[in-house]
């Protein structure tokens, strides 16, 4: 038996390079040895990524993409589909979680330098799977065709008639009609199940072999590379990432399905925060609902767009504390990548930030008052700040030096 | 590359100038692509002009129709409401009193009261800044929009603020007034929305 698998294996490596691929990838791949529990995330987004393909066919085949059909249709799947509600929900919750995992992800670069030399266009890649995932989702959010649906797509449109001269003229090439409508429903279904899965799927593997190329980075922020082996030449910090890490992060997993599951089963509607109350009522082109508020993982953005008190100037600033984040490796003046290492100033700077992002997180969920729309304009400025005065910050601090090794 | 190739300079020439015509294709048979995510012949035809009676229509009484996928409002607006929108105190709040915006409105409607005639108001019911419906607060409605309110829209999308002109408040997020769409009179009575006076269909 084992012969017939190994003259098979043979067979094939002798016309596609499948071991090759095994070994580069997985059995000979060496990832630092120090890996903690933030290391997690990446290949949890890698399987959430499977799963919302996954659910996503199951639940394309009973929605229907057409204005006067689609709100029934996603209240057919929950109600008379078998099991529908389960991959409904699972759909709709695993979008956030997709962002909360990716969120998390984002946040371990931050902290321990990983978009740094040599991995910045790792970064520059990861920033661009970030974008396609908030399309994604966006167009994704309008298919339940619900009041939020509606509204939201309405506001986030018309965020192109922001644009001078060609602004309004872009936003009725975007939706296909001079409103929300059929046309717009039905090209945002097929952006949502054929276009951005495709691009979110690619820039996946291409995520990979750039991480693959240059080597992961770990909680110490040093390359491993840099001490090998003389003999083997394999890195002496370095473990195969198969067995080793394949294991550890099946034990993420199973973590996170257990945490997924109380969501889905006890939760799946979050108290409004993965499905909003308002989406349960259907598309009404005469009335916009009291309240409209994005879904949680684009609150911060939304705040940033209401603190600026001028339509195109706001617009640009949103769009502006996304495109930052491109710029992140030639920011951070720093001899150290790790936090570890790092001293105090950047410290209490990532402290300020994430304190921000959470405070316009939260205020891009609240109706506009004065003193919230004051906050919002603090943590707006702090946000920038962060990225901006880097180049300054992180070469004044005051920093530990590096180890030769990394530490258990 | 062929070993030995003296004149380098014509091959660079020959790749540059293919590059250039291919790009010129690629650019024209994109066209047919982008184009075709534009509002299709029907969905354009689909903006038939909508007629609305409106002898019903009381003091302060708003009526919605629908026209283009969008809310139209008509407001009866009595002449306590005409007065005050002629008040100094409230033309002093406003970002563009006169209508000096001229996409705004049609040149019939460009006048202190927005309107043909001046007790009716017809705008698209869509905020400017970020196209929510905004809210229509009477004066006497219970409201927490200040003591001076007189009555207007509020958005509460994003805090902007109209008065019963249509006519934007300085302060808020939207940049310009609602827009007034074209309209004509075929009596005292009924209201043909999408038809400019005098002229034919929008």
């Amino acid at each position: 038996m084992s012969k017939i698998l190994t003259a098979s294996l043979e067979w094939i490596d002798a016309r596609y390079p499948l071991s090759k691929m095994w070994n580069e990838h997985l059995a000979q791949y060496y990832a630092p040895k120090n890996f903690n529990t933030w290391y997690y995330f990446g290949s949890l987004a890698l399987m959430v990524l499977v799963m919302q393909i996954f659910t996503g066919i199951f639940l394309a085949v009973n929605y229907k993409p057409d204005a006067a059909m689609a709100f029934a249709s996603v209240e057919y799947i929950m109600r008379d589909v078998d099991y529908g509600w389960l991959i409904r929900y699972m759909h709709s919750a695993g979008a956030s979680f997709f962002f909360i995992v990716v969120y998390l992800h984002m946040f371990r670069a931050l902290i321990y330098g990983s978009y740094r030399k040599p991995r910045e266009l790792l970064w520059i890649i990861g920033v661009f799977i970030y974008l396609c995932l908030m399309a994604e989702s966006f167009f994704g959010y309008l298919l339940p065709w619900g009041q939020m649906s509606y509204w939201g797509a309405q506001v986030i449109i018309s965020l192109f008639g922001a644009i001078p001269y060609v602004g309004e003229d872009l936003a009725v090439w975007v939706r296909g009609d001079f409103v929300i409508a059929d046309a717009t429903l039905n090209r945002f279904f097929v952006y949502h199940v054929v276009l951005m899965p495709i691009i979110l799927l690619a820039l996946a593997v291409v995520h990979i072999i750039a991480l693959h190329e240059v080597g992961s980075n770990n909680p110490d922020g040093i390359e491993i590379k840099k001490n090998k082996d003389p003999e083997t030449g394999i890195p002496k910090d370095g473990i195969p990432f198969h067995p080793y890490y394949t294991v550890k992060d099946i034990v993420g997993v199973a973590v996170f399905l257990i945490i997924f599951s109380l969501v889905i089963f006890y939760a799946p509607e979050m108290g409004g925060y993965f499905l909003e109350k308002n989406n349960f009522f259907p598309a009404d082109p005469m009335t916009t609902p009291e309240h409209i508020e994005p879904l949680w993982y684009f609150t911060p953005f939304y705040a940033v767009l209401r603190a600026v008190p001028d339509k195109f100037l706001g617009v640009m600033a949103m769009g502006a504390a996304i495109v930052v984040l491109f710029f992140l490796p030639w920011l951070d003046r720093s001899p150290v990548k790790s936090i570890r290492y790092k001293g105090w100033i950047f410290k209490s700077a990532l402290a300020l930030f994430v304190i921000s992002f959470f405070g316009l997180g939260y205020l891009g969920m609240q109706a506009p008052t004065p003193t919230k729309t004051l906050f919002a304009q603090i943590f707006s400025l702090i946000y920038f700040a962060f990225f901006l005065l880097m180049p300054w910050y992180s070469k004044w601090d005051e920093t530990k030096p590096e180890p030769e090794r990394v530490t258990d | 590359m062929t070993e030995g190739v003296d004149d380098k300079s014509k091959r660079r020439f020959l790749v540059a100038s293919t590059s250039v015509i291919g790009a010129v294709g690629v650019g024209f048979a994109v066209w047919p692509f982008l184009a075709s995510l534009k509002p299709s012949a029907r969905t354009q035809a689909a903006g038939a002009p909508v007629e609305v009676d409106i002898s019903k229509l009381e003091d302060g009484q708003r009526l919605i129709v629908e026209w283009r996928g969008k809310p139209i409002w008509i407001v009866k607006r009595s002449e306590k409401i005409l007065a005050d929108l002629k008040s100094d105190t409230l033309i002093a709040k406003l970002r563009d009193p006169e209508s000096g915006v001229t996409e705004q409105q049609p040149a019939y409607a460009q006048n202190q009261n927005r309107s043909i005639k001046s007790e009716y108001l017809v705008v698209i019911g869509i905020c400017t800044h970020l196209g929510c419906s905004p809210t229509y607060v009477k004066e006497n409605d219970p409201h927490d929009l200040g003591s001076d309110w007189q009555g207007g829209f509020f958005c509460p999308c994003h805090g902007s603020f109209f008065d019963l002109a249509g006519r934007v408040f300085s302060g808020v997020p939207a940049p310009t007034n609602l827009v007034v769409p074209p309209h004509t009179y075929l009596s005292n009575t009924r209201i043909l929305v999408g038809v400019d006076q005098d002229k034919g269909v929008a």
